[in-house]
């Protein structure tokens, strides 16, 4: 096999391990918050399929698809069916452009380096904020062709909630994108390689904090995660926008947040935690393993807080994104940028 | 040769999502076509080596500003265009309005085909500027948006802080009720 075939063979591969690597997130983050979730309210969680219940998500996916589809009489045909697609697939498009491990020739196999992560996109940053914002549809959608008054509210509820939080978001991300110069994840990542005074590693969560917490926050929110669940609150919406679905329909939204989720995760680390940088397993080609750390553990964090914080009311949640968190990211972007005015001149 | 493809492919996307938007009877529909077209209309920016103009596209139109659309159109639940009814005497339907119409249509037309016959010339003009990439990178886009267009973005921004403020006076709550 001649180089050209290799590269385009081996692309394929990354290609198609990414997509393999989102899947599997989905399946185990289910797993995961269970028995996370079991912990924490001094239980055992999901144990009877397979050993310490590993295989649940495997059950859970087999029931789903053997589950009868439902669709109310008055819904709208073409937009029930088209709202979970549109759903997932913004939620796998959006990681398409995260870089997730540095160049490599494999080994010596290939004799120019290749770049690991889906597509090099020098405004990659703007690329996933871009298709994350239309998963928002897949949610209305969901809610509007229902045509079930908990469906409409919980989508209603949603957009608004999204619309707010993504400014604060998108202010969030303008810092780090100014520090570093560059709308490339993967150049924001290589800025953050070495170490201040030997041993802090250069990592814009500590040029940053401000910006990061905002960053989580927002995340949160934008995923629809509880705290801020309020598109599915159970207590006044019954389940919320997917009141009516059923069978795998249903299924493709948890699974398009659980994916949504490991997007933010995977984002934040490519900003502020430096993505595959970290010692000694670099070294030996193998960087990529500390960005998968790194994103298990903001995941975790994410589990943890939806189980420690109760869901907010919905007034809060609005006051809450648009006088406190948009604010404070405001004045974060103003002083950076007066600080890096300050220290580059 | 694949990117003339691409080209024909999204270029027909857009055209005919455009097209099928004044063709659909629900609106819900149309909102869809709607972002379908923008969504082509951001590949054929890509396509020009602008891929910052294709992103804020998406996240400006398709992104925020259909969103709203959506949300009118959800609150008002207008599922069906009322156009059973031909309502002749409609201010709207007068015959001196849909003559101006007409007209408007005619410029637009003359419009067009007088840009297209200029194709030619303005790519020449842009190519010999240098560097397509260079001149489209986000920087350079930020420094004339910043510098040789200073005044129309500080009006526009301006502008849109009128009708901000505008929209939170009509929909404050009046004092004392």
């Amino acid at each position: 096999m001649d180089q050209a075939t290799l590269r385009f063979v081996i692309q394929l591969i990354i290609i198609g391990f990414t997509f393999f690597m989102l899947i599997n997130a989905s399946a185990l983050l289910v797993l995961a918050e269970r028995k996370i979730m079991g912990f924490m309210q001094q239980r055992y969680g999901p144990y009877l399929v397979g050993p310490h219940g590993l295989l649940q998500p495997l059950a859970d996916i087999v029931k789903l698809l053997f589950k009868e589809e439902l669709r109310p009489k008055d819904a709208d045909k073409w937009l029930f069916t088209l709202a979970p697609i549109i759903s997932v697939t913004a939620a796998f498009a959006a990681f398409a452009a995260v870089p997730w491990g540095a160049e490599t020739t494999f080994f010596g196999l290939l004799d120019t380096p290749v770049k690991l992560g889906v597509a090099d996109v020098n405004v990659a940053v703007l690329v996933v904020f871009a298709i994350t914002s239309m998963g928002v549809y897949g949610i209305v959608l969901a809610g509007w062709s229902s045509n079930s008054k908990y469906s409409l509210l919980g989508g209603l509820r949603s957009s608004a909630q999204m619309i707010s939080y993504e400014l604060a978001y998108a202010t969030a991300l303008a810092s780090v994108i100014m520090l570093a110069g560059s709308l490339s994840l993967r150049e924001v990542v290589d800025a953050q390689s070495g170490y201040w005074l030997g041993f802090v590693p250069r990592w814009y969560l500590f040029l940053q904090p401000v910006g990061f917490i905002i960053y989580v926050i927002a995340g949160v929110a934008e995923t629809n995660r509880a705290p801020f669940d309020f598109p599915e609150a159970e207590q006044e919406l019954v389940a919320g926008y997917n009141t009516e679905y059923s069978s795998v329909r249903f299924a493709l939204f948890p699974q398009a947040e659980y994916i949504n989720m490991t997007t933010m995760s995977a984002v934040a680390t490519d900003l502020y935690l430096g993505g595959w940088h970290g010692p000694l397993l670099e070294r030996f080609g193998l960087g990529w393993v500390w960005f998968l750390i790194k994103v298990g553990l903001i995941l975790f964090v994410y589990i943890w807080v939806r189980w420690t914080v109760p869901r907010y009311r919905y007034d809060q949640l609005m006051q809450f994104g648009w006088k406190w968190l948009f604010p404070a990211a405001v004045l974060n972007l103003i002083v950076t940028a007066a600080l890096i005015l300050y220290f580059n001149a | 040769m694949p990117d003339t493809i691409l080209f024909y492919l999204f270029a027909g996307i857009a055209i005919g999502a455009s097209t099928l938007v004044i063709g659909q009877r629900n609106p819900m529909y149309s909102i869809m076509l709607l972002i379908t077209s923008f969504g082509a209309l951001s590949a054929l920016y890509i396509q020009l080596d602008a891929p910052f103009v294709a992103m804020a596209q998406i996240i400006v139109y398709a992104g925020a500003i259909m969103v709203l659309f959506l949300f009118v159109v959800m609150l008002l639940n207008a599922p069906q265009e009322d156009a059973a009814v031909w309502d002749r005497t409609h201010p709207l339907r007068r015959p001196g309005l849909g003559r101006f119409g007409a007209l408007l249509a005619g410029l637009l037309i003359v419009q067009l085909v007088w840009t297209l016959l200029r194709v030619n010339e303005a790519s020449a003009a842009v190519g010999a500027r240098g560097d397509v990439a260079a001149i489209s990178s986000v920087r350079s886009v930020g420094r004339v948006l910043f510098t040789d267009y200073m005044f129309a973005f500080e009006a526009t921004s301006i502008l849109i802080l009128v009708a901000m403020v505008g929209a939170v006076i009509l929909a404050a709550r009046e004092p004392g009720r």
